[in-house]
């Protein structure tokens, strides 16, 4: 039988291989913090990542992700914790939420790769992940301020 | 009878010279495409090399057709962000080349590109091998004349180092053959991959010659190999 890691955790898949990854985390394994947000790659409300990388769940396919390691907005920190998540309260990033699972799932990729970013580090990095609420002044402040809280932590 | 002599031994050195020119004509065009033995591998090429500048010239303007296509060129761009499109607009997101040529952090191309399409207008194309050239080897197809590119491809420092037998089996790239199957919506090349194949490989094995460059006032400059 097929199975996959969420957060750390086994899992058995059995449904169709080409249904998205999205639709198991939401409705099989009932993660509901990623998004459905436009279902064609171009919004990135479902960032998820897939063996390290900010991978798109909704068009990402079951047969895709099967053998390999989920970590979803739920899994990025045990407590809730991670430095991201932590800037994101301090600076009140979020006005109606939505994309902002997306949004710091994609952060997480960048700190890791990036420790201390620039602001092009920042576009470059965050350039697929749209909000409509138009929060990106305070998404760019918070991924400075999580850099330096990464930095404290070690 | 002297001077009978030595007209008789100068015949002799003219010919002699005559035939080491002709041999080492010979050895140039044999370790030019010393490679050719291999092509057996491909059925459909016939190993001689037979330089025909018209021929070829002819055979390259189809190849630039398909080359200047927006299933070809949109991978190609000048820049370092792909394009997208029939119109060759810059890619939505403007996700970058990287190094690779795979993207850069949170923005890789296999986050959003599979390795098929995905159904449907207006979703990720894919396939497994989804890229743009690297950085160190941009092959640019955007803004270059046929002149231009036809000089690139077949320059070793511009292609990846491909030789003759590298570039033509390139016609059967699997990410090449993604232009004729590029999803919903998408136009296809102006000519089949059969078509295009065709013609890669009879520019490439008569000469590879460029076409003319035109001249800044229009006029058709030589053809050049």
């Amino acid at each position: 039988m097929n199975s996959i890691r969420i957060n750390k955790k086994k899992y058995t898949v059995d449904v169709d291989s080409e249904m998205p990854l999205l639709w198991f985390l939401r409705d099989h394994v009932g993660l509901t913090g990623t998004k459905y947000g436009c279902g064609v790659a171009q919004c990135g409300a479902c960032v998820v990542h897939l063996d390290g990388e900010a991978v798109r769940s909704c068009v990402t396919k079951m047969k895709r992700a099967i053998g390999k390691e989920v970590i979803t907005i739920e899994g990025l920190s045990e407590h809730g914790d991670h430095p991201l998540q932590l800037a994101w309260k301090d600076v009140d990033v979020p006005q109606c939420g939505y994309c902002h699972a997306g949004q710091i799932m994609s952060a997480a990729v960048l700190l890791r790769e990036r420790p201390d970013p620039t602001d092009q580090d920042i576009d470059d990095a965050m350039t697929g992940n749209i909000c409509r609420c138009g929060t990106y002044s305070r998404i760019r402040k918070a991924i400075h301020h999580a850099a330096e809280l990464q930095k404290q932590k070690g | 009878m002297e001077l009978y002599k030595e007209k008789k031994q100068l015949i002799k050195l003219r010919f002699t010279v005559t035939l080491i020119v002709i041999a080492l004509f010979l050895i140039g065009i044999v370790s030019a495409f010393s490679d050719e033995t291999n092509y057996t591998t491909h059925e459909e090429i016939y190993a001689t090399v037979k330089k025909d500048s018209v021929k070829s010239v002819n055979a390259f303007k189809k190849v630039y057709a398909v080359l200047q296509s927006p299933r070809c060129m949109n991978c190609h761009p000048s820049g370092d962000i792909p394009l997208q499109g029939d119109d060759n607009r810059l890619h939505a997101m403007f996700p970058k080349r990287g190094t690779d040529g795979k993207g850069i952090l949170a923005m890789k191309c296999t986050n959003c590109h599979q390795t098929e399409n995905t159904a449907g207008l207006k979703t990720p194309p894919g396939n497994p091998e989804w890229h743009l050239p690297s950085a160190t080897m941009k092959m640019v197809f955007q803004g270059r004349s046929a002149h231009e590119l036809a000089k690139q491809l077949v320059d070793p420092k511009q292609n990846g180092n491909k030789d003759l037998k590298a570039l033509i089996a390139h016609a059967d790239d699997g990410l090449v053959k993604w232009g004729w199957n590029p999803g919903e919506g998408r136009t296809l090349p102006p000519i089949s991959h059969a078509k295009f194949k065709e013609a890669w490989i009879t520019w490439l094995t008569t000469g590879a010659y460029a076409p003319k460059q035109q001249g800044l006032d229009g006029s058709n400059l030589k053809n050049e190999r």
